[in-house]
């Protein structure tokens, strides 16, 4: 769905600069080709290891690894696992939804669910590449552990 | 030779999922099967993301990005960012590319550090979706603190970062993005 309209955008964003001036729409397709081809190694590198990474850690063995056990520790394995897995939130909060009726944490997973979405350490090759070490670094670092202040938050205010 | 390089990383997950394949043939399998699903949603998200850019980078004007999102454009720019992010979908990797247009074109990197942030956690139809899985409470509660993490990282990141450290992440996207 989210596909089809930007390809119906795109498209007539394309026609309309088309109809305006021939020779800016042919930079314009060049530049995004060229970008394209660039960045072509890094996108095929981060979604390899996404497929590898995701059927190895699949739901089940996240949801065994986890268990009902809570505390610290297993913020500290949510939080792991979240950092490194790219699971689409389609599929993480439902997920969530059921580990938290068969007895996790909620803090658990809200680090969990946190981390997922703003740490990317599969993502960190394509970071590099456009805001160098130090950024992915930092923004990954902070993230991380600011997705621990957030589940505290979350489990102050739900429970 | 740099070409191969460049894949490195690319051929050596694929080497590991071909010798997962000999030993656990269905594991190997489902990878197979789940790469090629990753391969195919880029196919389809990135191509006309790819179209967009260039087209923004031929028509919009740098004195543009510039007063939206740059230097001098405070709070404006800062809620500009978290709404361009909040509004945006698909996966992280999609922003990258946005990113660097955006710094090409003279945004603050505070402000692209939010867009970010924004994409990462604060996109509306995720959150409608966290709402009815999780409840209202706990999907409200993330956002609210994420809005004001976010912002707060991002300032960080920027006052961190030295003037020569930024000049360069400029400098990398001064012709590309």
């Amino acid at each position: 769905m989210f596909t089809a309209v930007l390809y119906a955008i795109s498209i007539s964003f394309l026609l309309f600069s088309l109809a305006r001036d021939r020779k800016k729409t042919k930079t314009a397709v060049l530049k995004a080709w060229k970008s394209f081809a660039n960045l072509l190694p890094a996108f095929l590198g981060v979604l390899s290891l996404v497929g590898l990474v995701l059927t190895v850690l699949n739901p089940d063995v996240i949801s065994r690894l986890i268990g009902a056990e809570t505390g610290f520790k297993g913020m500290m394995l949510t939080s792991a696992i979240g950092a490194v897995t790219l699971v689409p939130g389609f599929v993480a909060f439902p997920l969530a939804a059921s580990l938290l009726e068969r007895g996790a944490g909620i803090m658990q997973l809200a680090v969990f669910i946190s981390t997922l979405m703003m740490v990317g350490v599969v993502t960190l090759p394509l970071e590099i590449s456009y805001f160098g070490r130090k950024e992915a670094f930092l923004r990954n670092a902070m993230a991380y552990l600011f997705s621990f202040l957030v589940a505290f938050i979350i489990g102050m205010v739900v429970s | 030779m740099k070409n191969l390089k460049a894949y490195g990383l690319f051929l050596a997950v694929i080497a590991v999922d071909l010798a997962i394949l000999v030993y656990d043939r269905g594991l190997g399998a489902r990878i197979i099967a789940n790469t090629s699903r990753n391969f195919l949603q880029m196919a389809g998200v990135i191509p006309p993301i790819f179209l967009l850019l260039g087209l923004l980078d031929v028509w919009v004007p740098r004195e543009t990005v510039v007063g939206l999102l740059g230097e001098k454009s405070g709070i404006k720019g800062v809620l500009l960012s978290v709404f361009l992010g909040a509004a945006a979908a698909g996966p992280l990797y999609g922003a990258f590319p946005v990113a660097g247009v955006m710094i090409k074109k003279g945004a603050r990197l505070s402000n692209i550090l939010i867009f970010l942030g924004a994409w990462s956690t604060l996109k509306i139809p995720m959150f409608l979706f966290e709402m009815s899985s999780l409840g209202y409470k706990f999907a409200v509660t993330r956002w609210a603190v994420d809005v004001f993490g976010i912002i707060i990282m991002a300032h960080l990141i920027e006052r961190l970062l030295t003037r020569e450290e930024k000049e360069e992440i400029y400098r990398r996207h001064a012709a590309d993005f």
